[in-house]
């Protein structure tokens, strides 16, 4: 996994609640079996319409935004467990997502990837909305090892919460399965223990 | 203070705590399938790890395949490589393989309960959120990305945080024609897609008590449509009797003393949940969805919601209605009843109830597909694929089916199509396609008159 420490970059706003997974890459595109090329068909058919032509008023498809940093609705990864999401997200270059909510297993999913999710108050993400609505150039800064979202253009610092494990996981590029295979003698142990 | 019977599975599989961190989980049944285990077998290929404890592992092809001529290869050049993929993982590292062909075939959350693999007190994982099913048998079963196969398959583990607890309790008696899918579409469009999230949640009360197991399958399959990472209900005598006799299910003298551990796990009177709902039988009713998200669910005699917000009107401009409209008689020309959530034979048994003697409306496409093999078997045992036949319904073979839009079997752009899936997710059974998600009887209903009605007052 890739190492997450800092970050200053732009940001790209889908202002769109409860985004599924099946929007984030929909289920024909996820016959592959490497996981490269998802970004391709990220938000195919937000992106494309039925002609394969770009659809203008999709976010992605404005070239005024930019950036590695999604900020996405309340809910943000619900429905189909399917990791392949968080693979588009990052192979189409997103390095952290910022949301009010985020489902459970695509978070666990993201964290898995190197992709970092943002948890802000309702509030704080309206804030972040409007700041790159009057300016889509402003800058984010995110510090992993602080734990801070900062927007200067606007004024504000947010302390995000991160589990400290998976914090050390990501700073380090750790993945679970190395920490498991590590744990294997206790694993036989406990298997042990339950057939006696 | 009492447990749950979420924390005694729970504490039972704690391998070890990290401090400040997750817990090592063990993990006794792991389901596979075709689409979200081949980057898994990559991963422990990349590392030069073996299958740590393949005769816990079983596998099963169902979202990728064809739900006709399944004797022949696959059309679908993706699809074909992505199950020849499967087999030849399973043969690798010596996974049992129920593919095509095979009479154990079937949805990964259909065939694991009818063949004795669920069992109560167990945690289950699989690389797919509708496990959530498994926990009608009083187990841990949630699902799981990719690179979680991977760990499980590498360490038979997992670390992950303990979510908390949520009981949902529904007391009462359910009026005639109001199935378990209307029970949980009530239960989610009252809590909302995310009410669950972080939580893992219990079903409890008279409802659930009486409900047979496949409906209580149905309950727990889409906890994850409230967000919540699994579901369970305590395991009790109608419990026991689903397991007994099947395939991999203990015996004789095993079958009793596990009997007498699972009657252990239920949850005890003092037990406190982090929240509570409760919710009574007779205000459910016959359920549709009208929206994108499982959320947005009204009875079929209820009119849509009125709400400001631009992602609701988001979803009502895709799904073609408006606020304040009635769904109560509208045209429908698509009809699907499959899915993990409604494939079991119960399922077609109901659907079959109402349809008996009737025919079909002449512009309504009319799918069945049942959850596995021995579900198509007995569909065969019990006569009731001439009720279908001779309604005009079409019966096809065990998959996933128009769920998804992954195989062959979607739903054109604009056209509505009432679903006992799970999902009713923009482009979910095809792009542009419109889910109205429902029980299997008002979908059969939809089918008969061609448009949405409401069952109870037939």
């Amino acid at each position: 996994m890739e190492k997450f420490t800092r970050l200053q970059q732009t940001a790209i706003p889908l202002d769109i609640e409860n985004v599924d997974t099946d929007q984030i890459i929909p289920a024909r595109f996820l016959k592959a079996t490497d996981r490269k090329g998802f970004g391709e068909n990220l938000f195919r058919d937000w992106r494309y319409n039925g002609d394969q032509n770009p659809i203008d008023s999709f976010i992605l498809n404005n070239k005024n935004y930019s950036g590695p940093i999604l900020v996405a609705g309340n809910n943000f990864g619900c429905g189909s467990s399917r990791e392949h999401a968080a693979w588009a997200l990052t192979d189409f270059g997103f390095k952290v997502v910022i949301s009010s909510f985020f489902a459970d297993i695509f978070k666990g999913n993201a964290l898995n990837n190197g992709l970092l999710p943002i948890q802000v108050n309702p509030e704080q993400l309206r804030l972040i909305f409007k700041a790159i609505e009057s300016d889509p150039k402003c800058e984010f800064v995110v510090d992993l090892e602080k734990q801070t979202l900062q927007i200067a253009s606007i004024d504000l610092i947010i302390n995000f919460e991160i589990n400290g494990y998976k914090k050390i996981c990501l700073i380090n590029g750790y993945d679970d399965i190395d920490y498991l295979i590590n744990n294997k003698q206790k694993i036989i142990e406990f298997e042990n223990k339950r057939n006696a | 203070m009492g447990k749950t019977l979420f924390d005694k599975v729970w504490d039972n599989h704690v391998v070890d705590q990290l401090e400040n961190g997750p817990d090592i989980l063990y993990i006794d049944k792991h389901l596979i399938h075709e689409v979200t285990s081949p980057q898994a077998f990559s991963a422990l290929k990349e590392r030069n790890v073996p299958v740590f404890r393949p005769q816990q592992i079983v596998a099963t092809a169902d979202h990728n395949v064809p739900t006709l001529n399944q004797h022949l290869p696959i059309t679908d050049e993706l699809s074909r490589n992505q199950v020849a993929k499967l087999r030849q993982n399973c043969e690798e590292h010596n996974i049992e393989l129920y593919g095509l062909g095979h009479p154990y075939q079937g949805i990964v959350h259909v065939i694991g309960p009818e063949l004795g693999i669920t069992q109560p007190g167990m945690t289950m994982v699989c690389g797919d959120s509708h496990t959530s099913t498994h926990g009608a048998f009083g187990s841990i079963a949630f699902g799981i990305g990719t690179s979680q196969v991977a760990q499980v398959f590498a360490s038979q583990c997992l670390l992950v945080g303990k979510p908390k607890s949520m009981r949902i309790v529904v007391n009462g008696e359910l009026k005639p024609g109001v199935h378990p899918k209307d029970v949980i579409l009530y239960i989610i469009s009252k809590l909302g897609t995310d009410s669950g999230t972080g939580y893992f949640a219990e079903y409890a009360g008279s409802v659930f008590e009486n409900m047979t197991m496949e409906g209580r399958m149905t309950v727990c399959n889409m906890s994850i449509e409230m967000g919540a990472r699994g579901g369970m209900i305590a395991p009790d005598k109608t419990t026991y009797e689903y397991v007994k006799g099947k395939e991999f299910a203990p015996k004789g003298k095993e079958l009793e003393t596990k009997i007498s551990h699972w009657k252990t796990l239920p949850t005890d009177d003092d037990a406190v949940f982090d929240k509570e709902y409760t919710f009574d039988a007779a205000d459910i009713g016959p359920m549709i969805t009208y929206g994108t998200n499982p959320g947005m669910g009204i009875r079929v005699d209820e009119q849509i919601p009125t709400d400001e917000n631009e992602s609701y009107q988001k979803a009502l401009d895709y799904m073609g209605f408006s606020q304040g409209d009635s769904l109560h008689k509208l045209p429908i020309n698509y009809v699907f009843i499959g899915s993990c959530t409604n494939s079991r034979i119960e399922d077609f048994r109901a659907a079959s109830k109402y349809i008996k003697g009737k025919k079909k409306a002449s512009n309504v496409n009319a799918l069945i597909v049942p959850g596995s093999q021995q579900v198509a078997k007995q569909i065969q045992a019990e006569g009731l694929h001439k009720i279908f036949e001779a309604a005009g319904f079409e019966i096809r073979q065990p998959g996933c089916s128009a769920c998804l839009a992954m195989n062959d079997d979607k739903i054109p752009a604009g056209e509505y199509c009432v679903s006992t899936s799970n999902r009713n997710f923009e482009g979910r059974q095809g792009p542009g396609a419109r889910t109205i998600l429902a029980s299997p009887m008002t979908a059969a209903a939809a089918a008969i008159e061609g448009k949405i009605v409401d069952i109870t007052q037939l």
